[in-house]
C-alpha cells in the first residue's frame, strides 16, 4: 500500500510539474532572434539540429570528450534500460520489446559506467569541483543507486518479476496488488519514485529546457521575418 | 584613481587551461557611473532601503519577458563543458570568470528567491540570500564576461552566459548601480547622435578634411558626403571610424568602394553611430531607441539602402535585432514596419554588410582590385565574435566566416588563418568587447587577451603573419591598445577596408550592369 500510495504521488507530481513548466516556457517569449550562429536558416534545419543535439549531444562532443563519452553512455544506457522496463506495463510483451531484453539487460552497465565516469570528474577536475553543489553528486549518487539495484536483480539475486509486474499492472488499472517483499527491489522503487519527484524541480528540467532554448531552437532569419514579442510590439505603437 | 598594477601574462606556445585560483579577480570594479549619467538612463544612482525588493523584482520581470533567462538558469546541470571556454578565465584563472560560474552567480539567487527546491533546500542545491556581498559579485563579474557567446556554441543546451550577464547588468542598473562606461555612451548617442559626442559640424570637419588627404593621396575625388538626401544608400558606420586609427583606413575603404562603383551614399549626423552599447546592457528599450536613429534617418533621407561599416556588436544589433526593433528588413504585415520596408529597394538584403557589398561588387566586376598593392603584407583575419556567434553574411549558415575571407583573399596575396579552434565559431574575443573597453578595466582586458594572442603569436611564427585584419571597432580599438604589451607593434591591426583601400583601383572603367 505505501509502496502503490508512493508511486500515484510521484507520478502525479511528476506529470503536473512538468506539465507547469512546459506551459510556463512556451508562454515566456523569447523577444530577440539569438541563435547562436552559425544556425539553421530554416525551420527544418533547425528539427535536424536540435536532433542532433538530442541524439549525439553535438555541442557537447565538440566540447570534451570525456564528459560527452560519459554522459552519451550514460544517457543511451538509461534510455535503453528505461525501453526494457515497458514490459513491466504492457501486456503481452510485444515481439520487438522482447528482442531488446538482453541489450537492455548490458545496457545498464553502459548507464552506470558512465555515471561512475561523470562521478569521478566531479571529484577529479578542479575546475567542476568547483562548481558542483552536494545536490550534483546527490543526483549522480542516486542514479548509481538506482542502476546498480536494478543490476543485482538481474545479475545477482533474481526477483520475482511475475509478481513486480502484477503489482505495477495494478497500479495502472486501479487494482492494487502486493509489492514483492525484497529489500533490493524495495530499494530500487524507493529511490526511483524520488528520482520522479525531484525530476521537475531540480536540473533535471534540462531534459524539456534544451527544445525550449532559444540559441538552439530559433531558425537565422532574421533579415527576411520580423520577429516581435507581444510585449515588444506595444512599443511600436507608440511611434 | 590608478587601475592596480599587474603582470602581463607571458605567451606560451599553445593555450593552456590554468588551475582555478580562487578570488585572483575579485578586486576589479568597473567605474561606477555617477548621477548625472545615471538620471539621464533612468536608473537611481545609489542602493535604495528597498534594494533588495527592487533586484528580485525586476529579476521576476526578466524572467516573464525573456525565455532565454528562464530556461537557462533551470537548465544547466553544471557538467563543466563550457569550464575551459571562457576566454577570461583561460587569461585569469580566476573560477567566477567560469561561464557556469559566471551565470551560477545570478542562479544561486534565482534558486532562492523563485524555485521550490531552492526555496525548501537553499544548501542543497547552492541556493544563496541576495546580499550586498553578492551585488558586489554581480558587479565585478558582470563586468568581466564580454558577452562573446563562445561559452554557448559548447554548451549542450546552448546557454548562453551573455544573456545572464545582460540581465544581471539591468538588475544592478535598475537598484543603482550603473557602470560609468557604457552608461556615459549610451547618454552622447542618445543625446549627440554617436558614442565619441562628436557634434556635427566637428563631424563634417572631419569628413572633409579626409576628402583633402584622399584627394592628395590618390588624385582622385573621393566624397565622404553626409545628411544628402534621396541618394542610394545610407552607411552607418561606428564613429571610431571618423577619427580613430586605424579605424579611419577603412572609412576612407569604404568611400573608395562607393566612388568605383558609382553608388551614390550618405552618412547621417543623427545616425552617425553605428554601434549600439543598449545591446550590454540588456536593457530592449534602451536598444530599441539607440536603432530607432537608423530608421529615423532612413525614413528622413528616404534612402533605398542601408549599409552597416565594420563594427561586431553593431552588425549583431543590425542584422539580428533592427527588423525586430525598428522594422529595418523584410517580411513585415505591420503599418511600423511597412511604412520603411516598401521604401527599400528589394533587390538587396536589409540591412547590408558593407563586407557583402564590396565582395558583390568584385564579384560582379563593377569595381577592379589589384591585390599585389598588399604585399608587403601577411595577413591573417580575427572573426569578431558578434559577427561570428551571433549573426550571418550572405544567404547560407557560415556565411560570416567565408565572406569576409574571400574578400581579404582578394585584395591580398598572403594570408593564412589562425588555428581552427581560434577561430570561426569559435573565435575567441579581442578582450575588450561588451562594454569592457575602458581604461578602469585594463587588467580584464590585457588578460583576457591573451588566448587570442598566443594564437596569433603562432601565425606570427610560423608564416610571418604581419597584420591580424578585423571588422570590428572595438577589437580594433582594444588590439591597438592591448598587443604592445605583449610586444607586438600596435599597427599590425586594421579593417578588412584598410586593405580594400589600398587594392581598389579609382580610375577603372565602370561596366554597365
Ligand atoms: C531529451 C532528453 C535528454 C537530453 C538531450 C539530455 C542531455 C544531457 C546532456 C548533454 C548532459 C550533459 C553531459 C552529461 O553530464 O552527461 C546531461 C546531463 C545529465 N542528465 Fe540528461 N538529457 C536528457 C534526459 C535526461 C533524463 C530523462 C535524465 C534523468 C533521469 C537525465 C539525467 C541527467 C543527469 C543526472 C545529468 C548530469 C550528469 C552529471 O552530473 O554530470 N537526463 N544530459
Ligand atoms: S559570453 Fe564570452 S566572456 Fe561571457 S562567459 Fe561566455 S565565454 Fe566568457
Ligand atoms: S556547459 Fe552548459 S550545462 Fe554544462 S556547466 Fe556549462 S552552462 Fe552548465
Amino acid at each position: 500500500m505505501i509502496f502503490a500510495g508512493m508511486f500515484y504521488i510521484a507520478t502525479l507530481l511528476l506529470v503536473v510539474g512538468l506539465v507547469y513548466k512546459i506551459f510556463d516556457y512556451s508562454r515566456t517569449p523569447a523577444p530577440l532572434k539569438i541563435p547562436t550562429t552559425p544556425a539553421p536558416t530554416t525551420q527544418k534545419g533547425v528539427v535536424y539540429r536540435m536532433a542532433k543535439e538530442v541524439v549525439l549531444f553535438e555541442s557537447l562532443f565538440k566540447s570534451n570528450k570525456w564528459i560527452w563519452v560519459f554522459g552519451w553512455l550514460f544517457h543511451f544506457g538509461m534510455l535503453l534500460v528505461l525501453v526494457r522496463h515497458l514490459r513491466y506495463f504492457v501486456t503481452p510483451v510485444p515481439e520487438w520489446l522482447v528482442f531488446i531484453q538482453p541489450f537492455g539487460k548490458y545496457a545498464s552497465i553502459m548507464m552506470v559506467v558512465g555515471l561512475g565516469g561523470l562521478l569521478a570528474r566531479r571529484f577529479l577536475v578542479d575546475r567542476v569541483r568547483y562548481i558542483s553543489t552536494p545536490s550534483d553528486y546527490l543526483m549522480l549518487v542516486l542514479l548509481l543507486g538506482i542502476g546498480l539495484s536494478g543490476m543485482m536483480t538481474t545479475f545477482v539475486v533474481h526477483t520475482d518479476i511475475v509478481a513486480l509486474k502484477e503489482f505495477f499492472m495494478g497500479l495502472m488499472f486501479f487494482d492494487i496488488q502486493p509489492v514483492p517483499e525484497d529489500p533490493i527491489i524495495l530499494a530500487h522503487l524507493t529511490m526511483v519514485a524520488l528520482l520522479m519527484l525531484i525530476f521537475p524541480i531540480s536540473k533535471l528540467l534540462h531534459a524539456p529546457g534544451l527544445f525550449f532554448s532559444p540559441t538552439r531552437n530559433q531558425a537565422d532569419n532574421p533579415r527576411e521575418h520580423r520577429h516581435v514579442a507581444a510585449w515588444a510590439a506595444r512599443l511600436d505603437r507608440n511611434n | 584613481m590608478a587601475a592596480a598594477e599587474f603582470d602581463i601574462p607571458e605567451i606560451k606556445e599553445t593555450i593552456e587551461v590554468p588551475k582555478i585560483h580562487e578570488g585572483v579577480m575579485a578586486h576589479v570594479k568597473s567605474f561606477p557611473a555617477p548621477k548625472p549619467v545615471q538620471d539621464f538612463m533612468g536608473y537611481p544612482h545609489e542602493l535604495g532601503e528597498d534594494w533588495k525588493e527592487r533586484a528580485i523584482d525586476k529579476m521576476g520581470d526578466l524572467l516573464g519577458k525573456y525565455r532565454s533567462l528562464k530556461v537557462f538558469l533551470d537548465a544547466c546541470v553544471h557538467c563543466g563543458a563550457c569550464t575551459d571556454k571562457c576566454h577570461y578565465y583561460l587569461g585569469t584563472s580566476d573560477p567566477k570568470n567560469m561561464p557556469v560560474a559566471r551565470q551560477d552567480l545570478m542562479r544561486q539567487v534565482y534558486r532562492r528567491y523563485f524555485t521550490t527546491a531552492g526555496k525548501l533546500f537553499p544548501k542543497l542545491v547552492g541556493a544563496k540570500d541576495l546580499t550586498r556581498e553578492t551585488l558586489d559579485e554581480w558587479y565585478s563579474y558582470y563586468h568581466q564576461c564580454s558577452e562573446c557567446r563562445r561559452c554557448s556554441v559548447f554548451c549542450p543546451y546552448g546557454i548562453d552566459t551573455a544573456e545572464i550577464t545582460m540581465a544581471g547588468r539591468e538588475i544592478l542598473n535598475h537598484v543603482g548601480i550603473g557602470q560609468k562606461y557604457s552608461n556615459e555612451i549610451l547618454g552622447k548617442v542618445q543625446k549627440i547622435g554617436n558614442n565619441l559626442g562628436l557634434p556635427g559640424p566637428a563631424l563634417e570637419d572631419t569628413l572633409q578634411g579626409l576628402e583633402e588627404d584622399i584627394e592628395m593621396d590618390t588624385g582622385v575625388p573621393v566624397k565622404l558626403p553626409i545628411d544628402v538626401k534621396g541618394v542610394e544608400v545610407l552607411l552607418v558606420t561606428p564613429s571610431a571610424d571618423f577619427f580613430s586609427e586605424p579605424h579611419v583606413e577603412s572609412l576612407i575603404g569604404y568611400a573608395k568602394v562607393f566612388h568605383a562603383a558609382g553608388i551614390s551614399w550618405t552618412l547621417s549626423s543623427h545616425a552617425s553611430e553605428a554601434g549600439n552599447f543598449g545591446l550590454f546592457n540588456g536593457n530592449y528599450e534602451t536598444m530599441r531607441k539607440v536603432a530607432m536613429r537608423i530608421r529615423d534617418a532612413a525614413l528622413e533621407l528616404g534612402v533605398k539602402r542601408i549599409v552597416v561599416g565594420e563594427c561586431g556588436h553593431a552588425w549583431r544589433v543590425a542584422y539580428s535585432f533592427w527588423n525586430t526593433l525598428t522594422g529595418i528588413g523584410y517580411g513585415a504585415d505591420d503599418p511600423f514596419s511597412i511604412e520603411l520596408q516598401k521604401q527599400l529597394d528589394h533587390n538587396y538584403p536589409q540591412p547590408q554588410h558593407i563586407c557583402e557589398l564590396t565582395n558583390d561588387l568584385i564579384n560582379q566586376g563593377k569595381i577592379q582590385v589589384d591585390p599585389s598593392a598588399n604585399d608587403d603584407m601577411v595577413v591573417t583575419y580575427h572573426d569578431s565574435c558578434n559577427v561570428a556567434r551571433a549573426s550571418r553574411m550572405g544567404d547560407m549558415p557560415g556565411g560570416q566566416f567565408i565572406i569576409p575571407r574571400d574578400l581579404i583573399k582578394k585584395v591580398v596575396n598572403n594570408f593564412h588563418n589562425m588555428a581552427d579552434d581560434t577561430i570561426y565559431e569559435s573565435t575567441f574575443c579581442c578582450g575588450g568587447g561588451g562594454g569592457l573597453l575602458t581604461d578602469d578595466l585594463m587588467e580584464v582586458r590585457v588578460k583576457g587577451a591573451l588566448p587570442r594572442v598566443t594564437a596569433l603569436n603562432t601565425v606570427v611564427q610560423e608564416h610571418g603573419v604581419n597584420f591580424m585584419a578585423t571588422i570590428c571597432a572595438i577589437c580594433k580599438a582594444q588590439f591597438t591598445k592591448v598587443l604592445p604589451k605583449y610586444g607586438f607593434d600596435m599597427s599590425m591591426v586594421g579593417g578588412i577596408h584598410q586593405l580594400v583601400s589600398k587594392a581598389v583601383k579609382l580610375d577603372a572603367p565602370k561596366q554597365a550592369d
